[in-house]
């Protein structure tokens, strides 16, 4: 064969290419509107048949020569100082390789730049019965798992925080001294507009309590991590971890070892749902081991090992004030929250905003305060579980609005339907709305559900809820503060027609693999298969952020488009000189690059790549993504903006045995305003997935605590822990609404966390309708509704939930005047109210 | 200060065995007290077997033995010497797809991907046994399995479609299933 290929349409490429010009060739951009070839398409994931092999090789699967075994020692406390570790007998057992423990550790890291406040062992002080204190690495795992029983560790216990109540009444002994106020670790006041005044004026207050346990994410894989110390002195680790960029940054930081040593590779991801989103010790662990060892070192973590990593849902107790006129309009609303954050920061400062920040999306609520507050406690950290802190006021503010519309005598759907916050528009608190599709999401599940014959008409037992919701599709700012890309591509076109993609974002098995290979495929016009992904390696790849808050799609596919689109604009200038027709007429479909006006006129993409390459060198390219600002400028502000925002409505039916009550779900009506599908099969996947999670922790999932003081894990095994079998998974009935989003890539907005967030106040609303009795709390156990219907009967209150909250001395308001105030997005003093006269 | 080297009290023993799995025989000489996921995992090299919480709870580690499921997890490797096995990776013929997997790739059945192997062996044994096994016999013979991503919902919609190929229907996906109502 001779060195040149031979063409589609005869003749051969990489000759005569002539004189091109590509500057003057406009920048490609993706039509908003279909028809596409690809964007849309129920396509297989193009790693689907890897994992139905068992081919996909997660970090477990890992296995290396001279692999050595590690195991942690954790603390049997959930509060003490540590006086001694003696680990000399660890270290003379027969097959241990080395035994590290807090001092050869010093450095602090955490995933926000606020709260370093892990240590990867911790040295002299432990704050959780978990808390990692030693570790070995050993020949095999039983040899390891013998070496812990041979590190002596002396404590001396302190005084346990065992609840938000305690750590109210007791700021000593401190979990960490930079808390905000003793063990509280922030503390949040902020306001827009005059809330009091509104609510005087209101024709009705309501008031109401709630509480939401903690869950877990529970995902399918533990955690593990591989760590390699080459003889050129780089360091690798491979993770099961969603957030490949933290753990990068974390090795630097505790290893003291440059980032440009470190290569970090994210292992596709046995189920994450934000459990694998903080850098985490065993990942640190195991680096170090293996720098010590100069031997690879592998570390599996056991389930009762998962349950202390957690990082799941914050336990909340919420007060909800909200005033609405006769019709049900609202006119202010004050929310407070009080979050149980466990023993280590985590994502915490933000999951205190988040519980405050989201509830202006929906409808509109003109006026709005919030005040949170999130406590150390000694229980395993709490953090990011999907959709990170907004599950809990969600529950609140839909279970609230469904006892409003009953105190009005209004249908709940009508009086959402009348106060949607509208499309391109800013809420109360600075967030920029763009699409917002849930008038269609509500009319689709009211019809389908026959919701307008059946609520309030079914028999004693059954009954239906409604409930709505909204998500962000990305955080509008980065956890660490810099003005850099939140995400990063780089495409690499082969001579042969093949396309690689290479991105730091990482599966977790919601497809973002997939997603780019549709978006590249879309616009160079080739097929999915055609494309190589690259993803999660720090050595190989461009930073993306990770795969939390929703961003994954969103902003790596932006940065696809523009790639991709930098390569076409490259393509063409070559492509149209040798077919001889302007650039602008190009089209880039079926493998094919050809006139529009003539299709004839045209040569394969490798063919077009081949010519490329000729002209101008090797074809490649790069894009990146930056979200929009956000207009907020308040201290605060940094919480709740996004590029776009989500929408669902949820419609439960639940049958309740008043003799054990027992809740079942037989069906969950959903609609989800996903802006545009890029894959619709993986868009349903996802509001399936989201409705199960939902339904676990609406029925079962609890994060339960129990003797000295509430801080030692009720059940910390896959049994105890109740999750959704398939004998408690309802039916869903989905329904799609696509109203595209100028900032989504083809309009795409999230799906991964917004349809879990109205499943639970749906439930506890259908309860209501089937016998009721209100259950103010999550998960609705059958004792609580079995309690509340007995309570009932004997002419109580027909209601399970707390009944107070905290104490807590709130800092200073910040005040923020609204957008329809005139203000500018910035805090002020707040203006004297009107008619006091000074 | 320990200045002899402490010997571990129990060091294991070693045995050698016969396993057969997915028609292959496999000589291993393995400690006495390893189960038969460890066997599979690290004597064998066949990941693909997974293991969610290695206490018999949530299913991940299924594998047939003798068509029948079983938790690998919970059972000692020297129970099953010259006994046919079969892992994940046996369901395959060649380079074609079991109409199981083929399935699950085009319904979106695996998400993570960590649970699926488990679940399509318990599918296999299900289907092997009640070709025309309804969404409640599904329901049944996946209670043991635990899956965080899907609700299940793809994958009793994927194993219906295999099932009907498998009886020779022409079957296709619903149109809902991948577009919502």
């Amino acid at each position: 064969m001779g060195g040149r290929a031979v063409g589609r349409y005869g003749g051969t490429v990489g000759s005569e290419v002539g004189e091109v010009s590509t500057t003057d060739i406009p920048p490609y951009r993706p039509t908003a509107l279909p028809p596409f070839s690809i964007i849309g398409k129920p396509l297989p994931k193009i790693d689907a048949a890897a994992k139905c092999l068992g081919r996909t090789k997660f970090a477990d699967d890992i296995v290396l020569p001279r692999m050595l075994a590690a195991k942690m020692l954790r603390s049997p406390h959930p509060h003490a100082r540590i006086v001694s570790i003696d680990t000399s007998r660890a270290q003379a057992l027969e097959g241990v390789k080395a035994v590290i423990t807090g001092s050869d550790m010093p450095n602090a890291f955490g995933i926000l730049p606020v709260s370093q406040d892990e240590h990867a062992l911790e040295g002299d002080h432990v704050r959780f019965i978990g808390d990692p204190v030693a570790a070995v690495a050993a020949i095999d795992e039983d040899t390891a798992t013998q070496a812990l029983e041979l590190i002596e560790v002396s404590y001396e216990l302190l005084e346990v925080i065992g609840s938000i109540e305690d750590a109210v009444a007791n700021p000593e002994p401190q979990l960490h001294d930079y808390a905000d106020d003793g063990n509280l670790h922030k503390l949040v006041h902020l306001e827009f507009g005059p809330v009091d005044e509104a609510l005087e004026r209101a024709h009705l207050v309501q008031e109401d309590l709630f509480f939401y346990e903690g869950s877990t994410h529970l995902p399918m894989e533990q955690h593990a991590a591989v760590a390699e110390y080459g003889g050129n002195r780089r360091l690798t680790v491979w993770s099961s971890t969603q957030t490949p960029h933290y753990v990068h940054r974390a090795l630097e930081k505790v290893l003291e070892l440059p980032r440009s040593r470190i290569r970090v590779v994210a292992m596709p991801n046995g189920g994450g749902f934000g459990g694998k989103s903080d850098p985490f010790g065993h990942e640190l662990v195991v680096a170090k081991l293996a720098m010590l060892t100069g031997r690879p070192v592998k570390i599996c973590l056991t389930r009762e090992e998962v349950f202390y990593c957690h990082r799941g849902r914050h336990p909340v107790i919420m007060k909800v004030r909200t005033g609405v006129t006769a019709d049900g309009t609202i006119t202010g609303m004050d929310f407070e929250s009080y979050l149980d954050g466990g023993a280590y920061g985590s994502y915490g400062v933000a999951s205190v905003y988040y519980t405050g920040a989201l509830q202006t999306v929906t409808y509109q609520v003109p006026t709005y305060r919030f005040r949170g507050v999130r406590a150390f406690t000694n229980k395993a950290p709490c953090g990011p579980k999907r959709g990170h802190g907004t599950p809990q006021p969600r529950f609140a503010v839909e279970v609230t609005l469904d006892k409003i519309a009953e105190r009005l005598d209004l249908d709940p759907a009508e009086l959402r339907l009348k106060q949607l916050q509208p499309a391109d528009s800013l809420t109360a608190n600075w967030l920029k709305i763009g699409s917002m599709g849930l008038r269609a999401c509500i009319d689709k599940v009211v019809e389908g559900s026959n919701w307008k014959t059946c609520f309030r008409n079914l028999p004693y037992g059954r009954g239906l809820g409604l409930a709505c919701s909204s998500y962000i599709t990305g955080a509008g700012l980065p956890i660490y503060w810099n003005s850099m890309p939140h995400s990063g591509v780089q495409l690499k076109c082969d001579r042969g027609g093949g396309v690689t993609v290479f991105c730091g974002s990482t599966d977790i098995g919601q497809g973002s693999d997939s997603i780019l290979a549709y978006i590249v495929a879309e616009v160079l016009g080739v097929e999915p298969m055609e494309i190589a992904v690259v993803t999660g390696d720090t050595d190989l790849t461009p930073v993306d952020l990770g795969s939390y808050s929703s961003r994954v799609t969103l902003m790596t596919g932006q940065a696809a488009i523009q790639a991709a689109g930098r390569v076409r604009a490259v393509m063409v200038g070559p492509v149209a000189g040798k077919l001889e027709v302007p650039a602008e007429r190009l089209v880039f479909a079926g493998g094919v690059v050809f006139d529009a006006q003539d299709p004839e006129r045209g040569m394969s993409f490798a063919e077009a790549v081949a010519l490329t390459e000729t002209a101008t060198g090797t074809v490649g390219s790069v894009g990146s993504y930056r979200p929009p600002k956000s207009p907020g400028r308040y201290r605060g502000a940094g919480v709740g903006p996004s590029p776009a925002y989500s929408y669902s409505a949820c419609i439960a039916e639940v049958e309740v045995d008043p003799e054990t009550g027992i809740v079942q779900v037989p069906r969950v009506w959903i609609g989800h305003d996903i802006g545009r599908s890029i894959n619709s099969s993986l868009v349903m996947g996802q509001v399936e997935g989201g409705v199960y999670m939902g339904l676990g922790e609406a029925l079962m999932e609890e994060m339960a605590y129990r003797t000295n003081r509430n801080v030692t894990h009720k059940w910390p095994s896959m049994l105890e822990y109740k999750s959704p079998t398939t004998h408690e998974m309802c039916d869903v009935t989905t329904y799609l609404i696509e109203d595209p989003d100028a900032n989504g890539p083809f309009g795409a907005k999230e799906a991964g966390q917004g349809p879990l967030l109205p499943v639970m106040p749906a439930v506890a609303n259908a309860i209501y309708d089937a016998v009721g009795v209100r259950i103010d709390e999550v998960p609705m156990s059958p004792p609580k509704v079995h309690r509340a219907i007995k309570d009932k009967a004997r002419g109580k209150e027909p209601r399970f939930g707390p009944s107070g909250t905290p104490t807590v001395r709130w800092p200073e308001v910040t005040y923020v005047p609204r957008p329809v105030d005139g203000g500018d997005g910035k805090a002020h003093p707040r203006p004297e109210p009107a008619g006091t006269g000074g | 200060m320990t200045s002899e080297p402490i010997q571990i009290t129990k060091r294991p023993r070693k045995i050698r065995g016969t396993f057969l799995v997915n028609g292959e025989e496999h000589d291993v000489t393995y400690p006495s007290h390893k189960t038969l996921l460890e066997v599979l995992r690290e004597e064998l090299a066949l990941t693909g077997t997974k293991h969610g919480c290695e206490l018999g709870e949530c299913g991940t580690c299924t594998v047939l033995i003798d068509g029948e499921p079983i938790l690998s997890c919970l059972a000692l490797a020297q129970a099953y010497e010259n006994t046919p096995i079969e892992t994940v990776e046996g369901m395959a013929d060649g380079s074609d797809l079991h109409p199981l997997q083929e399935a699950f790739v085009e319904m979106g059945a695996a998400q993570c991907g960590y649970c699926t192997p488990g679940v399509l062996l318990a599918a296999k044994a299900l289907l092997e046994d009640r070709p025309a096994a309804d969404r409640q016999d599904i329901k049944d013979a996946l209670a043991g399995n635990l899956c965080r991503c899907t609700g299940y919902i793809k994958i009793y919609e994927a194993i219906e479609l295999a099932a009907a190929r498998m009886r020779g229907e022409q079957a296709e996906p619903a149109r809902e299933a991948f577009y919502g109502r």
